[in-house]
């Protein structure tokens, strides 16, 4: 397959791979391709940065990989291949490959990935809280789901962990409600209900949104510190460009189900190839820019999910749109530097000409 | 910018002055007020005629009631709202009563923050764009008809889809008629409260750039309120930063973030993510969180998170003081600290 990243020798096989997944909404009104054909891989102590804009899948590649999908909807193709270790809690267990497609969303052995091996950091702690049991007693019902230790161990365990995501007093609170907790607090709450059960994997889906900017920064920088001390991928899916900037190690950039380029942060930033990355970059306002100019734009507006552009999903609102070419047939991913891939038909069809005209004109 | 044309710039549009709007917190079987959240806590501010002022600051910090009661949504606690007319009158909103506003309202409209929640989905776009003049008296259908489809040509919409309902519309076309309702009967005053915040990146610089559009064509003042602050400096001429009720730092946007003189712009400042990974090293945070304005903390009550705090710090309450010409901060320590501000970088290639 020309549109997959072969394994780099200096890098080890990649933990999680995605491969060509889709996955539809079948409803009364039509099918909605949320993910169509979507590929990365996340390597050991890696963090990969999905970034796009609301309707480009994002959410839906989490949902897919924890096999959490709303009932309308369905993986139709593709895979996502798991590294796993065959005793969780450890870490010198021997490890198996699990083909996760494959197992039924409610199997034991799904079950028992979710919350060891890959976590999830969602988006409104206040709603992944339960408001009627404390949080730690949430915590502690995790651990004892996937480890083999007494409540009293259990109750230790979250309090080492809360200790670690720098709560201080872990050991009163532990006993409150999640709506006793300030916003910053809840989080970091939540980050340590994920970890608590030392997973590979964690998955952070929009983690800061809905908080404050400084209480960002002080997050931002745990997860950072966290990572780095645990060597633990982090898949960390966001709409801000900043944030992506800020945490990840690769990026791959989506726009209505597909991917539409991906590689390395610094490449992604600095030397983004395509149109629609290209565009992203220019039309976000920046503290570092000056004040009051105008902003270059992106034409019109995301296409609805029913009626999807046929060809490149971008060729509506691109400033590179080839009449017959983009309207008609969907480009692939291809290899525009190392470990950098774009999809886009000005690397394709005529090869390197049309490569260079193409950032030129920028 | 600032400074030259300080002297020649034109009266302020609005002045608020020691502005407090308090909301009580009852408690128990007979409402007993039992404290008070001091969500806007004796502000002063003002915004000339034909700038943007960008009201920024964190959740609970009172922008959004300072907004809402200049537009007298709800009446402040005390305090004066001084609103000059076309003819140079000043008057003070608060001190109106209902019959008396009504003068008022057309002069300030409002766009609000989420385009899904703020137009009637059973309405069509001409009804609703249409609303504000039948209201104020144009009661011939065909003429605000034409009214309409003028306003929609001015935010870029075309003038056949005013029979369409808003769920036709993007997420940023819904923004944009939600201006051109607010344009409908030629205001003064803009107040815009997180217009941009519910859009998606690619669709948010177009309506900045709209904004920025009709401010120079219809000579509009706008109250920019938002948390972004790349938003506010991309579109303020100055800017005002809140924290916990009060005005802590005012002054022209360059010098704000090139020279901020309250720590906590600085650390705000600071704290936002940089779209370059190279500066990965730069991102700041402070300790702590946003003090609840219920319960407020002594003296300065930035005090708990802030590194140069001292003594007097924790006692005194600092005043909003003049420190350069037109550059207002509210910090004991203001004269003797060196804080970092933002430094431009190049624009995107």
């Amino acid at each position: 397959m020309q549109n997959q990243p072969l394994p780099v020798p200096d890098r080890q096989e990649p933990l999680l791979r995605v491969k060509d997944l889709k996955a539809y909404f079948f409803m009364d009104e039509g099918t909605v391709k949320a993910m169509d054909g979507v590929s990365f891989d996340v390597f050991p102590g890696q963090v990969v940065g999905i970034v796009g804009e609301s309707g480009c899948g994002k959410s839906v590649t989490m949902k897919a990989i924890l096999q959490i999908l709303e009932p309308s909807a369905k993986i139709v193709s593709g895979s996502v291949t798991l590294r796993n270790r065959v005793d969780s809690q450890n870490p010198n267990s021997p490890e198996e490959t699990l083909e996760l497609t494959h197992l039924h969303p409610n199997s034991k052995k799904m079950r028992k990935l979710r919350g060891a091996e890959i976590a999830l950091i969602p988006q409104e702690p206040m709603a992944a809280f339960s408001p009627v049991h404390t949080v730690g007693d949430q915590i502690i019902e995790t651990i004892r789901l996937h480890q083999d230790v007494s409540k009293k161990q259990a109750r230790q365990i979250a309090i080492d962990v809360f200790r670690s995501v720098g709560i201080s007093m872990p050991e009163q609170r532990i006993d409150s409600y999640s709506w006793e907790l300030s916003g910053g607090l809840r989080q970091r709450a939540i980050i340590a209900m994920a970890l608590s059960c030392n997973p590979r994997l964690l998955i952070a889906d929009e983690p800061t949104t809905a908080i404050d900017v400084t209480t960002q920064a002080q997050i931002l920088k745990l997860l950072r510190s966290l990572q780095e001390e645990r060597q633990t991928s982090i898949i960390f899916i966001t709409h801000d460009l900043g944030v992506i900037a800020q945490m990840a190690d690769e990026v791959v950039v989506m726009y209505l189900g597909m991917v539409m380029e991906k590689g390395p942060v610094s490449e992604i930033f600095s030397n983004a190839q395509h149109p629609y990355t290209q565009a992203l970059l220019r039309s976000i306002p920046s503290v570092q820019s000056a004040p009051r100019i105008k902003l270059p734009t992106i034409a019109g507006s995301i296409a609805h999910p029913f009626n999807r552009p046929a060809g490149c999903p971008f060729h509506p609102r691109c400033t590179h749109f080839m009449r017959g070419v983009c309207n008609v047939s969907q480009p692939k991913l291809t290899q525009v530097a190392k470990n950098h891939f774009a999809s886009c038909f000005l690397f394709q069809t005529a090869g390197e000409s049309l490569v260079k005209s193409g950032t030129e004109q920028n | 910018m600032s400074d030259g044309q300080e002297s020649l710039s034109p009266a302020p549009l609005l002045e608020v002055r020691n502005l407090k709007k308090y909301f009580p917190i009852h408690k128990g079987l007979m409402r007993k007020v039992v404290n008070h959240v001091r969500a806007v806590d004796d502000v002063n501010f003002f915004v000339r005629e034909g700038e943007t002022l960008g009201l920024v600051g964190e959740s609970g910090c009172g922008k959004t009631t300072a907004s809402r009661c200049i537009l007298n949504a709800f009446p402040p606690t005390s305090g004066e709202i001084l609103f000059r007319e076309a003819d140079n009158r000043v008057t003070d909103l608060t001190k109106l009563n209902r019959q008396e506003l009504r003068r008022f309202r057309p002069q300030m409209q409002m766009i609000f923050q989420d385009p899904f929640a703020s137009l009637n989905p059973r309405m069509t776009i001409l009804d609703i764009i249409g609303e504000p003049l039948y209201v104020n008296g144009m009661r011939n259908r065909a003429e605000r008809s034409d009214q309409v489809a003028e306003l929609l040509k001015l935010v870029g919409l075309r003038p056949e889809y005013m029979q369409r309902y808003p769920h036709a519309f993007s997420g940023g076309q819904r923004q944009r008629i939600g201006i051109a309702r607010a344009l409908a009967l030629h205001p003064r005053l803009m107040v815009a409260d997180e217009p941009v915040s519910a859009l998606d990146v690619s669709v948010q610089a177009q309506v900045l750039n709209l904004m920025l559009e009709l401010q120079e064509k219809l000579h509009l003042t706008y109250l920019f309120v938002a948390h972004d602050l790349s938003v506010v400096k991309h579109i303020s001429d100055r800017v005002c930063v809140m924290y916990v009720g009060k005005v802590v730092e005012m002054a022209a946007t360059l010098e704000l973030f090139n020279t901020p003189r309250h720590p906590y712009t600085a650390a705000l400042m600071l704290a936002v993510p940089v779209p370059n990974p190279a500066r990965r090293h730069l991102i700041q945070d402070l300790p702590g969180e946003v003090a609840s304005p219920a319960n407020p903390p002594s003296g300065c009550y930035f005090h708990p998170r802030c590194e140069h705090a001292r003594e007097v710090c924790r006692n005194q309450s600092p005043q909003l003081r003049e420190i350069a010409p037109g550059h207002f901060v509210s910090c004991h320590r203001a004269e003797e600290l060196q804080l970092a501000g933002i430094e431009n970088a190049k624009p995107h290639p």
